[in-house]
C-alpha cells in the first residue's frame, strides 16, 4: 500500500495535477464504477484467495504493483504499439512484471507464495489490469493511467480484503495479517460455552455468496445500480 | 487407458473449473444471459483448452523445467528455466488462439460464425490460463494424461456455463429484490452450485 500513499502524497503537492476530472478518476472506481461489483472484472483471483486477510493482502498489493507498472508503460507506449498487435503486446509487459512479482513473493514471503498457488500467475489474465490498458491507458496520458490504476486497483483491493474479513472473522474466529500472523478474535471462553467456528465459511462456494452479498448492500445504498 | 478416464471425470466434476477453482468467471459471468452464447463460449473453451494444455506440456517439459534440456546435451543438466513459464504460457496460448481463428476462419466457417467473436475473448479467460499452471502444478505423467486433463476441464467449464445460462433464463420471471437483480442473484446461485458440486469431493477415482 506504500506505493498508493505515495502517489496520494503526490497528486496533493502538485495541486493542478489534482483536478475534479482526476479525483473522480480516483473515487470512481471505489463504488460507483467498481471493479469487481460493477465491471464484473477480476472475480477469479477475488474469491479464490479470501480465505486468510493476509493473503488478500498481498494479494492487493501484487495486483496494485502490476496495475500501476501495465497502465503506466503501456500508457507511454500507447502511440507507438501497431492495433493488431496490442493484446500480444500487454500481455507480454504484464506478463513480465507479474513475473517480477511471483519471484519477489517466492524469495520473501514463501509460505504465502505456496498458498497463493497458481494464482499470482492468475494476475496475468486478470481481467482488470487487461480491461484498463485497453479501456483507460491505451487512449490516455502517463498521469491519468496512473490514477485510474490507483483507483482500480484500491476498489478491486478493498472488496478483495472485506470478503477476506467476513470469511476468516466467522470461518476461523481470527485475523490475519502479513508478518504477523492468526490474530484470535473470538475469545477462548465463546468456545468453551459452545460456540463454533462456521466451518462452511472457509468453503470456496461462501465467497461468492459474499460477495453477492456485498452487491446487495452496496445497490440497496446506491440505487442507481439497480439492473433492468 | 483407466487413469486418463479418472483424470477426465475428476477434472469435470471434482475439480471443476468454475465451482472448485472460480476460474474464467469474468467471462462466465458477462456471457452467461442466455443458453445459445453460453453454449458458443463454453464449446471455443473446450477447444483451447483441448489444445494448448498439451502444448504447454511439451514446452515444460522439454525447454523449461529444471533439467528439461538434457535432449540437446547433457550440459544442460541444471538449467531451470521455470521462471519464464508465465509469460511462455501466456505466448502460447495467444498465438495458439490467433491461429485457431485463422484456421477456422479458413476451413470451417459455420464453425466460426457460431464461434468467431468468442475466441479473442479466450485469450484472456483464467481458465485457459489456469488449466495450463493446474498442469504444471500437477505434473502429468505423460502427455495424454495432460490432454485428458485439458479436454476434461474445458467440459467441466462448458456444463457450468450452460447451466446457470438457463438457470439466468428462468430467473428473469422471479421476483427477486431489485438491489440483488441481475449479478447479485448470480453470484449467489453461483455459490449454492457450487456448494451442490462439492458433494463430488473425496471422490477417489
Amino acid at each position: 500500500m506504500a506505493e498508493e500513499v505515495a502517489e496520494k502524497d503526490n497528486v496533493e503537492e502538485k495541486e493542478p495535477l489534482f483536478s475534479k476530472k482526476n479525483r473522480k478518476l480516483l473515487t470512481d472506481p471505489l463504488d460507483d464504477d467498481n471493479p469487481i461489483t460493477v465491471q464484473v472484472l477480476g472475480i477469479c483471483s477475488a474469491l479464490a484467495i479470501t480465505v486468510q486477510v493476509q493473503q488478500a493482502i498481498i494479494m492487493a498489493l501484487s495486483v496494485v504493483f502490476v496495475m500501476i507498472g501495465g497502465n503506466l508503460i503501456i500508457s507511454l507506449m500507447r502511440n507507438i504499439i501497431p492495433n493488431r498487435i496490442r493484446i500480444i503486446v500487454q500481455l507480454v509487459v504484464i506478463a513480465s512484471l507479474v513475473i517480477l512479482v511471483d519471484q519477489i513473493l517466492k524469495a520473501f514471503v514463501y509460505d504465502i507464495s505456496k498458498a497463493l498457488s497458481v494464482f499470482v500467475g492468475l494476475i496475468i489474465t486478470n481481467c482488470i489490469i487487461m480491461g484498463r490498458l485497453e479501456a483507460f491507458a491505451l487512449g490516455n496520458k502517463p498521469w491519468p493511467s496512473i490514477l485510474d490504476a490507483v483507483g482500480n486497483a484500491a476498489g478491486y483491493g478493498w472488496i478483495l480484503i472485506a470478503v477476506a474479513v467476513v470469511r476468516e472473522f466467522f470461518g476461523s474466529g481470527a485475523i490475519s495479517f502479513p508478518g504477523v500472523g492468526q490474530l484470535q478474535i473470538i475469545p477462548q471462553g465463546f468456545y468453551e460455552f459452545g460456540y463454533m467456528n462456521n466451518n462452511m465459511m472457509i468453503l470456496p462456494p461462501m465467497a461468492l455468496v459474499t460477495v453477492g452479498i456485498i452487491i446487495w448492500i452496496q445497490r440497496s445504498k446506491n440505487t442507481k445500480l439497480i439492473e433492468d | 487407458m483407466q487413469d486418463l478416464v479418472n483424470i477426465f471425470v475428476k477434472s469435470i466434476f471434482v475439480d471443476n473449473m468454475i465451482f472448485a477453482y472460480f476460474l474464467g468467471m469474468c467471462s462466465y459471468l458477462a456471457v452467461s444471459k442466455t443458453v445459445n452464447t453460453g453454449v458458443g463460449l463454453g464449446a471455443a473453451v473446450i477447444f483451447v483448452l483441448g489444445i494448448t494444455v498439451p502444448i504447454n506440456y511439451l514446452l515444460e517439459n522439454y525447454v523449461l523445467k529444471e533439467g528439461a534440456l538434457t535432449w540437446i546435451s547433457d550440459d544442460f543438466a541444471s538449467v531451470d528455466l521455470s521462471f519464464l513459464s508465465f509469460i511462455m504460457f501466456i505466448a502460447v496460448i495467444a498465438s495458439m488462439v490467433q491461429l485457431v481463428e485463422m484456421i477456422v476462419e479458413k476451413f470451417a466457417p459455420a464453425l466460426y460464425g457460431a464461434l468467431g467473436i468468442f475466441l479473442p475473448l479466450i485469450a484472456v479467460n483464467c481458465s485457459i490460463l489456469g488449466g495450463s499452471l493446474f498442469m504444471q502444478e500437477r505434473q502429468y505423467a505423460s502427455i495424454a494424461e495432460a490432454t485428458s486433463f485439458g479436454l476434461g476441464s474445458g467440459v467441466g467449464w462448458f456444463l457450468a456455463i450452460v447451466a446457470i445460462a438457463a438457470i439466468r433464463e428462468k430467473i428473469r420471471y422471479s421476483d427477486v429484490p431489485a438491489p440483488l437483480r441481475g449479478l447479485g442473484i448470480t453470484f449467489i446461485i453461483t455459490g449454492l452450485m457450487g456448494i451442490a458440486f462439492m458433494s463430488f469431493m473425496g471422490i477417489e477415482l
